[in-house]
């Protein structure tokens, strides 16, 4: 089986009003050289071996429900792993 | 006209919904759980506002799934009238029958106040009881209603005269201050105030009345032949 690292961000044209109230709160604890926060989402998921494509499984689901492709990216890792 | 008003697990605005629906508007209307499997026999379906499934993931990205969505489309390729307030525009933005989605308010606060919106179409079927232009107080109660669409689907929406309602003073950064949208064809609306709120004077308005009578002339042009 296989653990799978998602990660959702918003897309670099939308405005993240979670990330810009970070970054101001950061540059007012002194920390003025962090000029960008952008805030995400995630997500692990196991799946198991089965005989339809990885790649094509974790593709459907990210843009199906787990991002919006309206507004939001997604990227992921994988790796494989023994049950325990 | 009969109408049914979803109820999702976390909808809870389906009661002053269903309020408006039989004792101030004077129609038939029904409550529909979310696993409904036919919503033949309604002429008009509701999308109440709420925390359906608890926001999680995105809001409305899970309800979208459920099973009445399936009957919801189906409806809305029938042409007929579909109202999502609130949670209920959340879900038909992630459910695709209207284009564009949510981001969090500007601020990040939960707002909740009547705001004056702009009737900047009065031709749409939700919209003929205003007059162009005229000046409405609604109550707006959400997290999340910071509207975003892409450049070409904003022109598409002006092209096609689908912007509804715009906020006289935006309360929470929507693009191009829209608080309402319809679909091309223009039998499914969204919008983040509500309407359902705004239905007696005793409440503090009656101006969300309008849009509920609008749907019903529209349905009664449309449906019931003249004696």
């Amino acid at each position: 089986m296989f653990k799978v690292k998602v990660y959702v961000t918003l897309r670099e044209s939308v405005l993240d009003p979670q990330g810009k109230a970070v970054t101001h709160s950061l540059q007012s604890l002194n920390y003025p050289e962090v000029s960008d926060v952008r805030i995400g989402k995630y997500m692990e998921l196991t799946i198991e071996k089965s005989e339809r494509d990885l790649d094509e499984v974790i593709n459907e689901v990210c843009s199906k429900l787990l991002a919006n492709p309206v507004i939001e990216d997604y990227r992921y890792e994988v790796e494989e792993c023994v049950p325990q | 006209m009969k109408f049914a008003v979803i109820v999702f697990p976390g909808s809870n605005c389906d009661i002053d919904m269903y309020h408006a629906i039989k004792d101030e508007l004077g129609e038939q209307v029904e409550y529909v759980w979310h696993d409904t499997e036919s919503l033949d026999e309604f002429d008009g379906i509701l999308l109440p506002g709420g925390f359906s499934y608890g926001d999680y993931l995105r809001t409305g990205a899970i309800a979208r799934f459920s099973k009445v969505m399936k009957e919801v489309v189906k409806a809305a390729d029938a042409g007929k009238p579909i109202l999502g307030v609130c949670n209920g525009f959340q879900i038909l933005l992630e459910a695709g029958l209207l284009p564009g989605a949510m981001r969090r308010n500007e601020s990040l606060s939960f707002i909740c106040k009547p705001v004056e919106l702009k009737v900047v179409n009065n031709q749409s079927m939700f919209s003929t009881a205003y007059t162009q232009g005229e000046t409405i107080s609604i109550p707006v109660a959400h997290g999340e209603g910071n509207y975003y669409c892409d450049e070409e689907t904003l022109a598409n929406l002006k092209a096609n005269n689908q912007i509804v309602f715009t906020y006289q003073d935006n309360p929470n950064g929507s693009l191009e201050d829209i608080a309402g949208i319809i679909n091309e064809r223009g039998n499914v609306l969204g919008m983040m105030p509500h309407p359902e709120r705004a239905v007696d004077e005793l409440l503090g308005g009656a101006d969300g009345l309008k849009l509920f009578q609008s749907i019903v002339r529209s349905w009664r042009e449309a449906n019931v032949v003249k004696a």
